[in-house]
């Protein structure tokens, strides 16, 4: 079956110069109830691997260095 | 067996809102008892209440209410299709789990002598109780299991429950999301708290996942009930709420309305006497909306500067704390404008409506060893504090079970064909994308399922039900999180066709909009004053029938079983 790849924006925005996932820490992506971070394991950051986000914000304040914003999807806002 | 990866007593499915009290009370009641707690995300930040809640809905405190009163009101509400016996064991048991919460660290309203401040919300009796710092909830909960020494198992989901040869539970075949391995839980004893079927209409905004409840909610315990032989009740009231229009949170008139805050048209007029969600203050709602005096809004612009203060100080710190962020993106001030609402997608979940898993007073489901809780067991209107309420009555039913029973033996022949069905989607490597089979399932619950129900459009949406579940066979997915969206989708399907087939069953209209049937416009008592129940018959079909109403226990007075039939405001003759 012939596929394309979609570009899509994402709500959650990762500061990299505050997030210390190069240390170890997955804070966020434990929190996230979908399951949609990730450790970009070559930039030491969180980033957001998939679209389906609830803007439920546990990721944000759960971050020990207020590292990430959610925004509202793009659709929703 | 190389699949086994764990042998309990009792396994409860779902750490969100009644899964850890289950499963909490099922060690207190028997502390050497192997109890799991199986959930798809994490519990620390799983379900309903991720972010904590604001408010109880449904406390029955005494000197405010009594369960009598309660069980009344819930009749009421739900057009007196209820086995009251349900209501009356969460009436009973509400102000001890309250109690409980209390001591637990939960932080109640109280008023200056250290009493609950019950709030008025309800047609008829009051029942809400603010917790303004409500958003520590999960911690709490998460206390207590460490200290139960509950056995967490995060990021597995199960796929379906296993039986034994006498159709009693056996346990659980499981998928690995992180890793996307199959794998089978024997146990004594199972409560699924999975939730609502949070996942079936698609939002008007077309994403996917904007939905009302929390979209890792996708029926999974409706199926996995319904293919364990479970019957299900009350499919075809369907949850339908009153939203912020494309934000979808709820639009708190629970919250707004002690502080003066209530819903309005255009105009800014109130049309319903009573903000508390049920099917006739629905169809108000919708009558509104789509009649010449709409949009509806949630009016709190006439308000004093503390008490609006007050309200965003709650609704942006708890349930849905983006909210504020939305607002702000649509230069929205509580101060200065109304918020515009629309009507959600339509959902299963006895939570808010009446959709749900069977159960009894104690929470047992039709099939042996199998208990339910929460959002997805039929105990009408339930909210949080009902899920919390039968979460106790389930994990104890399920540790008295699992006392007085073997582990039962695994059956090969039950594991070999979900094993193929689970891992399928990973060796398609040509198939289909789950999201775009989702996307097409969800938009046609709302073509066709979305009331006003009309036979014709129903019967066209089985007929697609069928063919996207010709098509689920052929779903690829390139990871195990893909894998795991793949899964939800079969919920998502064996949902759809239910709340199609429990709605074309009871051909008359009842809950307000939740079941307004075109063809068969008015209440129908004489054949219709009962429950419908959908079950998987002998032969695998799909099958629903009438189950009686057990005789009340509270009865109604004629001029109270009307009330919520007169919701709108009639509006008096202006005097000279």
């Amino acid at each position: 079956m012939p596929m394309t790849m979609n570009r899509v924006s994402v709500p959650v925005t990762v500061n990299a110069e505050k997030c210390i996932a190069d240390k170890g820490c997955t804070v966020c992506v434990e929190s996230c109830p979908l399951d949609l971070l990730a450790i970009d394991m070559a930039k030491g950051t969180a980033y957001m691997k998939y679209d389906e986000c609830w803007y439920c914000l546990p990721c944000e304040k759960d971050c020990p260095t207020e590292a990430i914003r959610v925004d509202i999807p793009y659709l929703l806002r | 067996m190389s699949d086994m990866i764990a042998e309990v007593d009792v396994l409860v499915i779902g750490g969100g809102t009644a899964g850890p009290m289950a499963a909490v009370k099922a060690k207190e009641k028997s502390p050497a008892l192997k109890v799991m707690l199986l959930e798809k995300a994490n519990v620390k930040r799983s379900g309903a209440i991720s972010m904590g809640m604001d408010g109880l809905n449904n406390a029955v405190i005494p000197g405010h209410a009594t369960p009598e009163q309660y069980v009344k009101e819930i009749t009421v509400a739900n057009d007196g299709i209820v086995n009251q016996k349900t209501v009356m064991a969460y009436a009973q048991e509400s102000f001890n789990m309250i109690n409980q919460l209390d001591r637990w660290g939960v932080k109640f309203e109280k008023d200056e002598t250290g009493d609950y401040a019950v709030k008025k919300v309800h047609h008829i009796g009051t029942y809400v109780l603010p917790m303004p710092e409500g958003h520590h909830m999960k911690k709490v909960l998460y206390r207590q299991l460490k200290k139960a020494r509950v056995e967490i198992t995060n990021r597995y989901m199960a796929t379906r429950l296993l039986l034994d040869r006498n159709g009693a539970i056996a346990g659980a075949m499981v998928l690995d999301t992180r890793e996307g391995t199959f794998g089978v839980i024997r146990a004594k004893s199972v409560v699924l708290c999975t939730g609502a079927a949070g996942r079936l209409g698609l939002p008007s905004s077309g994403y996917l996942f904007g939905t009302y409840e929390n979209p890792t909610n996708a029926g999974d315990g409706y199926a996995l009930a319904y293919h364990a032989g479970a019957e299900l009740s009350g499919i075809e009231c369907y949850q339908i709420n009153p939203l912020i229009k494309d934000y979808n949170g709820p639009s708190c008139a629970y919250v707004t309305g002690p502080f003066g805050g209530y819903t309005a048209n255009a105009k800014g007029e109130r049309f319903i006497e009573c903000d508390y969600w049920s099917g006739q203050m629905m169809m108000e709602f919708y009558k509104e909306l789509e009649g010449g005096n709409g949009p509806v809004f949630l009016k709190m612009d006439h308000l004093a500067e503390e008490t609006i203060s007050t309200i965003e100080n709650i609704l942006h710190t708890n349930e849905r704390p983006s909210r504020g962020r939305f607002h702000e993106g649509r230069h929205l001030n509580y101060r200065h404008g109304m918020v515009e609402m629309h009507i959600s997608e339509i959902g299963l979940c006895s939570g808010h409506s009446a959709s749900g898993v069977w159960v009894d007073e104690h929470a047992a489901t039709t099939v042996p060893g199998l208990y339910a809780a929460g959002d997805l067991a039929c105990v009408p209107h339930n909210y949080m504090l009902g899920a919390f309420v039968y979460g106790q009555f389930a994990g104890e039913s399920a540790a008295d079970y699992a006392l007085s029973h073997e582990l039962p033996a695994v059956d090969v022949a039950q594991v070999e064909p979900e094993r193929k069905r689970v891992l399928g989607p990973l060796s398609n490597a040509e198939g289909l994308p789950p999201n775009q089979v989702e996307y097409k399932l969800r938009r046609f619950v709302n073509d066709y399922l979305q009331p006003p129900k009309v036979t014709r459009k129903m019967e066209i949406g089985l007929d697609r039900f069928a063919e996207i579940g010709a098509d689920l066979p052929y779903m690829s997915a390139t990871n195990p999180h893909e894998l795991m969206r793949a899964m939800e989708v079969h919920f998502i399907r064996d949902c759809a066709e239910m709340a199609a087939r429990a709605s074309l069953y009871r051909t008359e209209s009842r809950w307000g909009l939740y079941h307004y049937r075109v063809e068969h416009p008015e209440k129908d008592d004489a054949n219709w004053f009962c429950h419908v129940q959908l079950k998987k018959n002998d032969v695998g079909e799909m099958s629903c029938f009438k189950r009686p109403i057990d005789p009340y226990i509270v009865p109604l007075d004629e001029e109270e079983k009307d009330a919520y039939n007169r919701l709108r405001i009639v509006k008096q003759a202006a005097t000279a």
